[in-house]
């Protein structure tokens, strides 16, 4: 049974840090949409990251000020924000260039399931009568040479949400390297998934009771 | 109706269509859509892609394997009209584009057999620099100054519908 304490474990912005903090300076990154967007607010001291946003900027700065807003500035999930000095607009082809064409090193998306193949499900609950949608997450997957997921450990009603296999339909097959939860940060490898670090408080047997799937210690 | 992400704040006109089965979806991750619209301007009429594969998005469709890795066929796209909105444009259809809005624009003008787009100004021969032209005019068929257009995720805000009352 889920036992998930919500009160142990990293907060969202904690969990951004973890991933900002492996992030090699120099790197091109995408952020997905929603928790992924936190992580550009943690660059260590010393780093330079440059985010590339699908819908056509390489070099997004950080939200505008109150009434710098330009509707003709926005990233992939329609937020207004700004440009650092040095960016390039682009339109969508040169842009999925980028993404497919393995020039961007790392992605960082959320998820609804992963599983310990590093199969990843985030764009649908293949729920009959919802109007799917995809974007660039199967793109991203295909074509970014690292991907990162960062996501609650579990559901919202306790489920776990790293699993044997992905009963929601894949956004990709064998994609993610490394998961940032509530609870850990989880590499997968071709022997299967192993804990690199576990949140305070928690330990291997509570992440293991609230994971679907084996975990391995290095 | 071929997209990546149908779904848009307060749109009620294709989801109206989608549940009464009156419109067709046909669902492409974004970067598929992108090259499919460039394709289709360049004259090549399909392309193997990595994105999709293993996932329902490649049902039924062709795939082919490159050095020991599985892509999947897309056809390139073609439409009768494009709708574009640019910065500037001069009279033979010369376009620059304002930050993230460039969008699709570029690449839907090489794609249709009419392209009309939308400038905020239209500028004389010349006053756009050609180093920074960033559509061809070839690719234009017909240019309409707007100087200060609505936009429409304002205008579907305010349930503003048309034909304007």
């Amino acid at each position: 049974m889920p036992i998930t304490d919500k009160k142990i474990g990293w907060d969202r912005n904690q969990m951004a840090q973890k991933a900002a903090l492996d992030i090699p300076d120099g790197s091109y990154v995408n952020l997905g949409i929603g928790m992924p967007e936190l992580v550009s607010g943690f660059v260590p001291e010393g780093r330079e990251v440059i985010y590339h946003t699908e819908n056509g900027l390489l070099g997004m700065g950080q939200v505008p000020e109150s009434g710098k807003e330009d509707p003709e500035l926005i990233n992939a999930g329609k937020k207004c924000i700004t440009a650092i000095p040095g960016a390039c607009f682009f339109h969508h082809a040169d842009s999925f260039t980028m993404i497919r064409g393995s020039h961007i090193d790392i992605c960082v998306l959320g998820a609804m399931q992963v599983s310990q193949e590093g199969d990843l499900a985030n764009w649908s609950t293949g729920k009959p009568g919802a109007i799917p949608a995809v974007g660039g997450a199967m793109d991203l997957v295909a074509g970014v040479k690292t991907i990162f997921v960062i996501t609650q450990h579990t559901t919202k009603h306790g489920d776990p949400k790293i699993i044997e296999e992905c009963t929601y339909p894949l956004t990709g097959k064998g994609v993610v390297n490394r998961i940032y939860s509530n609870l850990a940060i989880i590499d997968v490898t071709d022997e299967g998934l192993f804990v690199r670090e576990l949140a305070p408080e928690v330990t291997f047997e509570y992440l293991q009771q609230n994971t679907g799937a084996k975990l391995n210690e290095y | 109706m071929i997209c990546s992400f149908p779904r848009t704040a307060n749109s009620t006109v294709f989801p109206d269509l989608y549940y009464k089965k009156e419109i067709e979806l046909e669902l492409v991750p974004q970067g598929s859509l992108a090259e499919r619209i460039r394709a289709g301007g360049a004259g090549i009429p399909a392309f193997y892609t990595p994105s999709s594969v293993n996932t329902p998005l490649a049902e039924g469709k062709d795939t082919r394997d490159f050095d020991g890795k599985t892509y999947v066929m897309e056809y390139a796209i073609k439409a009768d009209f494009s709708l574009v909105k640019c910065n500037l444009a001069d009279r033979y259809g010369n376009l620059t584009y304002n930050k993230t809005a460039r969008n699709f624009g570029p690449i839907m003008c090489t794609a249709a057999k009419t392209t009309i787009v939308q400038t905020k100004k239209i500028v004389e021969p010349g006053e756009i620099d050609p180093e920074i032209v960033v559509t061809p005019g070839i690719f234009v068929t017909k240019v309409v100054e707007v100087t200060n257009p609505e936009a429409e995720s304002k205008l579907v805000a305010e349930d503003r519908r048309y034909p304007c009352q």
